[in-house]
Order: C-alpha cells, then structure tokens, then sequence
C-alpha cells in the first residue's frame, strides 16, 4: 500500500516537473525574454561582482583626468570631477537593483494578500480598501512618493523603498482582487467549503495557486515601475542618501554638461538604466504569454 | 442617468477627501517638527514659536486639519514658506503652463496610441506588431529623464534642429514657436504613454475582431475593411476611453522630471522646489490640485462610458 | 431554375494549424443539398460539424485552411471565388445562424440598425432598409417590432435575439440557409417555439437549409436527409427515416442506443454505452475512425479505411460489417464500487430531506428579486428528485440554499435525517457537511486544475473522515479506481483528463465522505451523449449499492425521467407540481409541465402537438399577480376560474395521493381537456 501511494507522488513530481518543463520551453522559444533574461543576469552579476571589477574606486577624483573622453584608461571617461563614469556605472548597479526588487517585493506581498482578501470577502472590506486605493491611484506615483519622502525628511533608501512598496500596493491588489473574484466563483471554490475547509486553507491552498500567474506577471511589470521611480526620484535628488553612487544622481550632476558636448557622463548611465528596465519589461511580456493572463 | 452621474460625483468627492487626509496626515507624520525642518538647526525656540504661531502650527492637529480643509474649500491655498506670500501666486501660473505642455501631449498621445494600437491588432503576429507592442512597452519602462536628456543629445546638440528648452526665452514667442518648443518634450512623455495605451486598444480591438458580432458582420457579406470601421472599432474603443483616463496620473508625474529637463517653469519645478525647499503649503497644495484634476478626468471618462456604452445607459436609466 | 445542388461538399479537406502543427478536422467529407431540401448533420463535439457549417460560408478560423476537395454554391466552387464574390454571394444567396444569438448581435448598434444593414448592403437608402427591417422582423412573428427595432442586443431574450438573427438571415430570401445549432442553449419551450418558426419559413420561402446539431431529437423533427460526422468523417448518410429506424454504421447504432428515451427507467433498464472516448482533433487513422470504440472491429478497419457502401440507393455507411451493426451486441459497463467502507446511514426512517419554506430574496439593483419562493420538497431514502424546468426557476440556488452554499431567508427550514441544518456552511457540523455532496455541471471548474486527482480526491477524504494523508490517499486511490479512473491517470491534472474522467473524478469526490445525499446539478451536460450514458449508469450503481439519495437536475427530461423517482417541477422560483415520476410525465399535468413536455423533440419521431406558453419568462423581481403561469398560462382560458387566476396565487395542494400542484383549475378538469 504504501510503495503505491509513494510511488504516485513521485509520479505527481514528474508530473509537475513535466509542466515546467513545457513553460520552460515556451520561454526558450521566446526571444524577446531570452534577450530581457540575459541583460538582466548581466545586471545581476554587475550588482554582486561589480565592485571587483571597478578599475578605479567610484568617488576617486583625479583633478588631472578632468572631463576626458572615453579612451583606453578611462572605458566611459571621466566627469567634471575627474571621476571614472565606468566605475561609477558599475556602482550604482547594486543600488538600484536592490531598492527596486525590494520595494516591488513588499508591494506584491501587501498588496496580494489585500487583494486575496479583498476579492474573497466582499462586503464592507472590499468597499473600504477599493475606496482607498482608488484615493491612493489618485495621486502619482512619483508625487506620492516625493511628499512622503519630504515629509519624513527622508534622504534614505530604506524610506524610499517603503514609500514605493506602499505605493505599488494598490495596483497589485487590483490585479489580485480582479484575479480572485472570477476564480471565487468557480465551483472548486463551493467544493472546498463543502468539505469544511477553512478560510484561509481556501485563500492560499485553494485560490492563490491559481492567480499566481497574474500575480508574477504583476510583479515583474511593478519591478520594471520600480527601477522608473527609483531612477527618476535620484534624479530629482530625492530618496536616495546624499553622495551615494547612482545612475539617477550621475545624470542629474552631468546632463548640463551635455551642451559642452561632455554627453559621456550622462549617456552611460542613461544607457545602464534604460537596459535595466528593458530587460525586465521583456521578461514580463514573455512571462504574459506563456501564462497566457 | 442623473442619478449615476450624483452617485459618482459623490464618490469623487469621498476620494478627494482621503486623498486630502493622506496629504495631511502624511506632512505632519513628525508632529512639532515642521519649524525645526523648515528653519534649520540654527534657529532659536523664539524662532521656533514665532514661525510656529505664525503658520497655526501651535494648534492641535485636527484643528489645523479642519482649518486647512476649510481654507482649501475657500480657494484659500495657505502661505508659501520659502517665499512668504500666497501659494497660488506660485502654483496657479505654474499649473496654466504645465497644462499647456500636458494639452499638446496629451492631443498628440492620444490618437497616435490608439493609431498603434488598431494597427498592431489588424496584424497581430506580424513584424508590426511586434515592433509596436514589445519596442512600445521597452520605450514605456524608460524613464521620461532619460528619454529627455537623450533627446536633446541628439536632436538639440548633436543634430540642432530643435529647440532644447520647452520655453521661448526671447522676444514674443508666436504660436509657432511656442509648438515647436514643446515638441521635444511631448515627445519624452509620448514615449512613455504609448505603449501602454497601445497594447489596451490592441487587446480591446482583437477581442473585437474575434467575437461573433464581427462573424455576423462578415457573414452578412460586409467587406472586412466595413466591417472593421462600422462594427469593431466603436465598440473596441469605448475600453480605451478608461485606458486614457487612467494614464493621467502617469501623464503628471512624466511632467515633473520633463519639466525639470526642458527648463520649463511648470508646476513640476515648483514641486520639485518645494520638496527641495521643505515648502509644505505648496506642497499640500500642489498635490491637493493634481488629484483633483485627476479624479475630474476619471469622472468625466467614467459619465463618457456610460453615456457611450448601450449596457451601462440602460441599466442606469433605469 | 439549374438543377444543381444548392450545395455540394465534394471531398472536402479542412485543417487547423495548432501550435505549428496541422491537424485534420475534416477528412474528406462529400454530400450534397438540393434546392429546398433541409440536410442535418449530427455529431459529437470536436466531430467537425461546426467547420463544416462555416465552411459552407466558405468561413474558416485563422488558423483553419482547405488543403483539399471543393464546396460548390449552385455548381460554382467557393474555394476558387475571390473575396469579393464570396461577398456577394452572402449578401444575398446564403447566410447564416448560429448558436449564441446574444453574442452574435453588435452590443452597441440598435437593432433596426443592424437589420437594415442585410437591405444597405444591397444599395438600398437608409429609409427604404428601416422599412424592410421593419417587414423582416415581423416576419418572424415578433410582436412589437417597433420597439425591438429601437433596442440593443442585451436588452432582448435569447429566444428574442435568435428570432432577430433569423430574420437578418432570412431578410433577402437566401436560397441556402446554414443553422449550426440555432437552438443549443435555449430553453425547451422557446427552443420549440424557434424550430416551429423555422420550419413554417421554410415551408413559406423553399430555401434549402443545412442544419447542425447535437440533439438527435431536433434533427429527426427538422430534416430531411442526415449526415452522421464523427472524427471529421461522414460515417454514415441517408434520409431521416432510414438513418432513425435503419441505421448501419455502428456509431449510428450506439449513438442511438445511448440515449435515455422515453419508457426506460434506471430500475428496469440500463443504459447502453460506446466505450472509450472520442479522438482528440486531429488524430491520426491508418483505418476507420471509429476503429477504437467499435464492438464489430476486425483487422480489416485497423489497417484500411472503408469506402462508403450504399445500404439503400439513398443511404450509405462507411463500414466494412455495416449489415452486422443492428445485430451488434449491447455495450453495457459494470461498475463494481464499494464506496462506503464507514457506512453513513440515515437513522430515522424512510424520509431522509424535509425541505419546508425555503425561500431566498436576493437584492438586486435596489429591488428585491425573490429567486427561490416557499418550496417544501422531501427526499425518500435511495430516492433521486429529480428537479426540472427552465432557466431562472431556480433549480441551482435551490441546491446550493441546501447545501449552505448560500444561506437561506430566516422561515426556512432543512431538516436531514431528523436533524434541523443551520442555514450556512460554517455554522454545520462536519458530519453534516459530509452527508450532503454535490456533482457539478462543469468539472473544469469545480476541480481545482493547479492539484492532481489524487490530491482533490485525498483532500477530501481526509477533512470528511478525519483520516490521516497516507489512509486518506489510499482511500482516493481505491475510490477513483472503483469509478474507473485508472491508476495511471491519479497523479494528472484535471486538464490531462477527458470530460468524463473529470467527471468521475467529480463524482468520486463527492461519495469520499459517503454521503447520504448527492445533488447532481447537471451533472452530464457538458458531455457528449456516448459519455453521459456511462455516468448515468456510473450515479445509478452508486445509489443501488449504497442508497444514496440523489437530487437530480437537468434541463433534459429524458434523463430526469429516467433516472428520476419523483419529480418537482418548478417555475418562477415556485413548486408547480411535484409527485412520482410517473404522475408528473403520465398526467394530468399542471399546465405549465404540459407547454413543457410538448415542447421536447422526441427521438422515437412520435410528434406531440405543441402546447404553446405566450410570451416570455417574465422577471422575478415583478412577478405577475394571482398565479405566477396566469399572463402565460395555455389553460387558463376557457377554465372558468380566470378571476382566482389571476388574482389569488394557488397553494401546492394534493390532488391525489402523492401528487401536488399548484392550479385552481381543477384535477378532474385538467384530465379531461389534456386528453383531447
């Protein structure tokens, strides 16, 4: 009796394995999300090996080496202050990836479990949180977050993550709460309490399973949101601590420059954030159509 | 349909006010340090009471929350900090010229998203619509900064054949002029929007293509090209109308880094200022005016659906 | 006048690219229609009838192409035509209808509109085509056509929709009229209202007509000639007649040996079946197609397929023992399952369910809709109710008011085995839970496609028996087993499974916590008839073996009364009559089940005149005053008793031992004006 049942849930694995292995090779066969997948490991290595590479450290000034063009010694060239915009560009990587992933983490798991709940319930808690939401959705993302960041006086990373996973929150628990009211209606729903199951039993084991392809398509959309305000708010010189490395700030310092002709120190780091936030939106396209949400 | 258009007037009115209770709240989330924020850590206590007293900092927090919703109500937009006179003085010149750039944006964004969109769903799957969905959703993720200082990289510096700041700094700006300065920075905020709006109308235009209505169009001998124009677009393109709607927010908070950019003196810099400057009465201001422009276009795309949309008219005709 | 067909499919080869992979959907099938002849085709799903129908439209999916074979329109080839002739030819030559008339209406373009459109086409001014609409529309009998012209799709009935998408289609006096089923999804009396209409234009117009569907029933009553698909074969062919009462193919055989028809009943006869399912699309045959589920197979079909022998001149099959297949043996299955192994037996007596006073107001839009309306019901011990009548009677929210699925209004009262249950779910016990299951009509959406077979079956066994994973797992092992789900299949996703696996599996969860009562809501709808035999016979084995009560809902009156003991049949969220199987369909009947069972076509040929309901269903939240049928009723006039009809509602009252309606028109009267 019991090598049979074992041998099912092995077979059950295989099965689920098998699964993967199909969407695996959909994604393969994509690409746009081949593309997007590579340029974001890029990144990725950058963040983590980043530093190890930086032929000079960031904040080294060489008062000698002032404005130079990209050349052999200096891969990117140099800025006003004689700093190596390739050191810098390398830099800034792991910031950014950083405050982006973690803010777009706390936003899907505030806003999922609230849209879960939200689509489930109904009644009077789903009216209360759409209404504040939709106050939130009211207010752009970026003003949002500039008054929280002014308000709390906030110079640092940490706030500014907080603010955008807060501010992401409603949107994903739109998405959620949308996904949850068709799925509650179906039957497996009306099966589940009809073997007294519990709420929350329902909620995660039941319902969740099957709006989590939406949920990871949300995601990575919200994380390509994230590297956009995270970007522009260091460019406006907001969020991020003051003098720290990254790609927002290096344009904000250099783009002037840009009518002197010195367009290397802006254009680099232009080019690092615009790549960034590609590869992530060619994952969430090739995510889209594999789930087919 | 008067009833349905009070009902979601009175829900914009209860998102205004929440709206208005997160501003507040949010602003005065470190209660008392305000003063000690705005004027440094040079300042005195004296310094601090007079400034206090001054700006009716000294009252409780639900006084000044009734006394500041009270005054906004009365057109009353409180006392800019840094600049010591009337806030609107410095948003409301800043708002006419930043709706200005909005406008002409919005007017070009609008039917060339929608343009992309119908294209790219009449050949879905081909090449066209390859470019136009993924190359419209990888320019959206960029943010309008970039697109701005890359634009002026390339079609002020390098090439110069446009202006590169969005305000004629000389003499009388003609019409003319005054276009052909806002082309470069409606074009940053194009990019960001199209994509988005684009791929909504390609997805409400296929759905259309492949529903039975359309069968029935084609079987009743229409051409395909009749049958497009007469049956699918209309009923495609009502969605897009809250597509739109729901852009406005993005379209606003493209302004601030646009406007920054193209050295525009919109309520973007001033925004940006005010952050800078600690300014909370332009602040609280300028956010209470943004929202409640945005909730006017919800509202308003919202009564355009219903009276556009046979399902919903009927039902609240009722 | 030519004498060539109206239409003629000559070999024709249909494919779908799937995924980059082509897929034959018709193997070269041929037939032809004359000019007014009505043609059927007939077919379970996935058998290509619908890609026929649009093919005679010469209308194929995106992914769909001909690579083979010819369909002539009046001797010209369509597949040769250029798009603007094809065009042409549906402005004025062919059209179509279809199923889903809702849908197939612009939502956004007034009716009129739309109808005049069939007239602008032909070059006719805006006035001109407003007045042919309006002509067009009251043609097919809709009564204030002045008001349908200025209303939009949603605003009309389905059997509204399908008389102003049959007016559109008939506008231009078509000479071939392709109706791919027009009535699936309509309720039995407005789909007879929808044929008696067709068949009183064709008689009027001569158009000739193809005519696909599903329902044996409706094919018999509406054709002239049938085509039987099956696997995008045509394996058989002939006049209505001969292909009913002659039938040589054994698919023809089985399908129609598998129907529930009228005199059979689960405690005397049992259902034949066609083993094995049907092939997935596209499937390759080095023989016949039905070589898989055929009781007369030999070598010959596994390796060539079999050319069309002629039975009559008239009549053809597609099979090598085509004379054998009368003579064919009976495919019955025997389904041998111990379900409750921990018995879950009632305590008190014979009567398991008492229902008193249920009712359920939902609040709609600010106005209250009463959807369910003081229905006092009871369920012997091993007895099926069987619950019939049609959309918005309230059938499923009398289930689900049942069950706790939905709480009841406070004065209602379910009592199970001596027991008053509360009104929701979360307020029964466990026990209770258990002892009342339900089999849904979709399994695709009441099993859970993220969790295997196992896991859905285990789950259950484990909350409703209290056992641990492992006994829980080889508990749902020996169920699903016992229910024919094999071994092999338990660790799949629901969506690895055919429709009647997903159901069994359905079923099986079901009875894991041995029930004493089990709604089956429809439970063989979504299937194909050859399936539904099975699972009929499948609920029948389990009831014997463990008296398990069941009520049963369907809209399909052969198999309530088949598989029925008693019968309620309801209207409008009331009771209307309730009694033995055999009160309720041998008569007196309550008028309303009366207009109901005239309207079914039967497949034995027999015609039954019409009993016709006006009007339609009105809405429950406005409900007519004095009896709810009054503004419908067929035997209302001329009763005598118009003045209590109309304004005092009747009481459910006994009119002999067992048997309850609700009617002022007396018993004795009713019997006597039924039998004329």
């Amino acid at each position: 009796m019991n090598t049979s049942s074992s041998s099912v849930k092995s077979k059950s694995n295989a099965e689920r394995k098998a699964i993967r292995a199909e969407r695996l090779q959909l994604l393969r066969r994509n690409k746009a999300f081949l593309v997007g997948a590579f340029i974001l490991s890029f990144w990725l290595l950058i963040a983590v090996f980043g530093s190890m590479l930086a032929p000079y450290p960031y904040d080294a000034m060489d008062f000698m080496a002032v404005s130079k063009k990209p050349s052999g010694t200096y891969w990117f060239g140099t800025n006003k202050l004689g700093q190596d915009v390739f050191s810098r560009v390398l830099a800034g990587t792991q910031l950014i990836v950083w405050m982006s992933f973690l803010a777009t983490a706390l936003g899907t798991i505030v806003g999922g479990t609230l849209g879960l709940a939200a689509g489930y319930f109904k009644g009077w808690f789903d009216i209360v949180l759409m209404r504040l939401l939709e106050a939130i959705s009211a207010i752009p993302v970026l003003i949002v977050a500039l008054l929280a960041i002014a308000a709390l006086d906030g110079q640092s990373s940490g706030i500014t993550v907080g603010v955008i996973g807060f501010v992401f929150a409603p949107n994903i628990a739109r998405t959620v709460r949308a996904a949850v009211l068709s799925e509650a209606e179906l039957e497996y729903v009306a099966a589940a309490r009809l073997r007294a199951e519990r709420t929350p039993h329902i909620l995660f084991k039941e319902i969740l399973p099957n709006v989590l392809p939406p949920i990871i398509v949300e995601f990575t959309v919200r994380l390509g949101y994230a590297i956009f305000a995270i970007a522009t708010l260091s460019f406006l010189g907001a969020g991020v601590e003051a003098g720290s490395p990254n790609w927002g700030s290096q344009i904000s310092e250099n783009w002037a420059y840009i009518f002197s002709n010195i367009w290397w120190p802006t254009l680099f780091p232009a080019v690092a954030i615009a790549s960034l936030a590609v590869s992530v939106n060619l994952i969430s396209d090739g995510l889209l159509e594999v789930f087919e949400v | 349909m008067k009833k349905y258009i009070l009902n979601r007037l009175g829900l914009s009115v209860v998102t205004m006010f929440i709206v208005a209770t997160i501003v507040f709240f949010l602003t005065h989330i470190l209660p008392g340090n305000v003063a000690r924020r705005y004027l440094g850590k040079s300042a005195t206590e004296d310094d601090l009471v007079r400034f206090n007293t001054k700006f009716g900092l000294d009252q409780p927090l639900f006084t000044q929350f009734y006394r500041w919703l009270r005054d906004l109500l009365t057109g009353d937009l409180g006392t800019s900090m840094a600049f010591n006179k009337p806030a609107s003085e410095l948003l409301l010149p800043a708002i006419g010229y930043s709706s200005r750039l909005a406008l002409m944006s919005f007017l070009i964004i609008v039917p060339l998203s929608i343009a992309g969109g119908i294209v790219a769903a009449m050949y879905r799957g081909k090449l066209v619509d390859r470019i136009l969905t993924v190359g419209g959703l990888s320019a959206a993720v960029i943010p309008e900064f970039v697109w701005a200082v890359t634009l002026i990289l390339v079609f002020g510096v390098t090439l110069e054949v446009l202006p590169v700041t969005a305000f004629p700094t000389r003499g009388d700006p003609t019409i003319f002029s005054q276009i052909e300065h806002l082309i470069l920075p409606s074009t940053a905020l194009l990019l960001v929007l199209f994509g988005y709006i684009a791929r909504i109308t390609r997805a409400s235009v296929i759905e259309a293509l492949e529903s039975d209505y359309m069968r029935t169009a084609v079987l009743k001998g229409l051409s395909r090209r009749r049958a497009v124009v007469t049956h699918v677009l209309r009923n495609a393109l009502l969605p897009s109308i809250a597509v739109i709607a729901s852009q406005v927010p993005y379209l606003v908070g493209g302004l601030v880094a646009v406007e920054i950019v193209f050295n525009y003196p919109g309520f973007g810099t001033i925004l940006r200022d005010a952050v800078g400057g600690r300014d909370y009465a332009v602040l609280q201001s300028g956010v209470m005016l943004t929202s409640l422009v945005i909730v006017l276009f919800q509202l308003a795309a919202d009564i355009l659906f219903a009276v556009l949309n046979p399902r919903i008219r009927s039902r609240i005709s009722e | 006048m030519s004498t060539a067909p109206s239409l003629e499919l000559r070999d024709l080869q249909v494919q779908y690219t799937v995924r980059g992979i082509k897929k034959d959907v018709l193997r070269g099938i041929s037939f032809s229609i004359a000019p007014g002849e009505a043609y059927g085709l007939v077919g379970e799903s996935g058998c290509g009838k619908s890609t026929a129908a649009f093919a005679a439209m010469r209308y194929l999916p995106r992914n769909g192409s001909i690579s083979g074979g010819q369909i002539l329109f009046e001797g010209n080839d369509m597949t040769t035509m250029s798009a603007d002739a094809v065009s042409n030819l549906r402005k004025s030559a062919i059209s179509m209808v279809y199923q889903n008339p809702i849908a197939a209406l612009n939502p956004t373009v007034r009716i009129g509109n739309q109808v005049a459109e069939v007239f602008e086409l032909l070059g006719e001014s805006e006035s001109d085509a407003l007045k042919h609409a309006t002509e067009a529309l009251t043609r097919v009998q809709i009564a204030d056509v002045d008001s349908v012209m200025r209303r939009y799709p949603h605003q009309l009935s389905g059997g509204m929709a399908q008389r102003v998408v049959i007016a559109m289609a008939l506008a231009t006096n078509p000479r071939l009229l392709v109706m791919d089923e027009p009535t699936t999804g309509l309720d039995a009396t407005v789909e007879a209202e929808v044929l008696d209409l067709v068949r009183d234009l064709r008689r009027e117009t001569g158009t000739a007509v193809l005519f696909i569907s599903h329902n044996l029933g409706v094919i018999r009553h509406m054709c002239d000639r049938v085509g039987v698909l099956y696997a995008g074969s045509l394996v058989e062919q002939g006049t209505t007649k001969e292909i009913f009462n002659n039938p040589s193919h054994p698919y023809t055989v089985g399908l129609l040996r598998c129907i529930p028809r009228g005199g059979l009943h689960k405690n005397t006869d049992r259902l034949d079946t066609i083993l094995g399912t049907p092939p997935a699309l596209g499937a390759k045959f080095d023989g016949c197609v039905f070589v898989d589920r055929c009781a007369l197979v030999d070598d010959r079909c596994r390796t060539s397929m079999p050319e069309a022998v002629h039975v009559e001149p008239q009549h053809i099959a597609r099979c090598f023992n085509h004379e054998k297949a009368q003579s064919m043996p009976r495919a019955i299955d025997d389904v041998q399952v111990t379900v409750s192994a921990l018995a879950n037996r009632p305590t008190t007596g014979t009567r398991l369910l008492n229902i008193d006073h249920l009712s359920k107001a939902f609040t709609q839009e600010g106005r209250t809709v009463r959807v369910v309306n003081d229905v006092s019901l009871s369920v012997g011990v091993g007895e099926t109710l069987g619950l019939v009548g049609e959309s918005g009677a309230g059938k499923t929210t009398i289930a689900k008011l049942i069950l706790g699925l939905t709480g009841s209004d406070s004065g209602s009262n379910v009592v199970l085995d001596g027991k008053t249950l509360a009104a929701t779910l979360s307020k029964r016990d466990v026990s209770d839970v258990g002892a009342m299951q339900i089999v849904f009509q979709n399994p695709d959406q009441a099993l859970n496609r993220r969790h295997s077979v196992t896991r859905i079956v285990s789950r259950a066994v484990q909350k409703l028996r209290g056992l641990n994973s492992n006994e829980s797992d080889d508990r749902a092992h020996e169920l699903l087993s016992g229910m024919r789900v094999e071994a092999s299949l338990h660790s799949a996703r629901p969506s690895q499974l055919s429709g009647g696996l997903k159901q069994r599996v359905a079923i099986s969860r079901a009875f894991a916590g041995s029930p004493q009562l089990v709604v089956c809501d429809e439970p063989t709808s979504a299937l194909d008839v050859s399936v539904q035999a099975t699972i009929l016979n499948l609920l029948v084995d389990l009831q014997k073996q463990d008296g398990t009560s069941f009520i049963f809902i369907s809209h399909d009156l052969g198999v309530v009364r088949y598989i029925s003991d008693k019968i309620a049949v309801l209207y409008l969220g009331r009771v209307v009559e309730f009694g033995d199987s055999n009160q309720v369909f041998g008569g007196p009947h309550h008028p309303y089940t009366e207009a109901l069972l005239s309207s079914v076509p039967n497949i034995d040929g027999s015609v039954r005149k019409r009993i016709p309901l006006a009007g339609t269903v009105p809405s429950p939240s406005n409900p007519p005053s004095g009896c709810v049928l009054n503004p419908r009723c067929p035997r209302m006039a001329g009763s005598g008793v118009e003045g209590l009809c109309t304004t005092v509602e009747p009481d459910l009252k006994e009119v002999e031992p067992g048997h309850f309606m609700r009617c002022h028109i007396p018993f004795d009267q009713l019997r006597i004006t039924q039998q004329k």
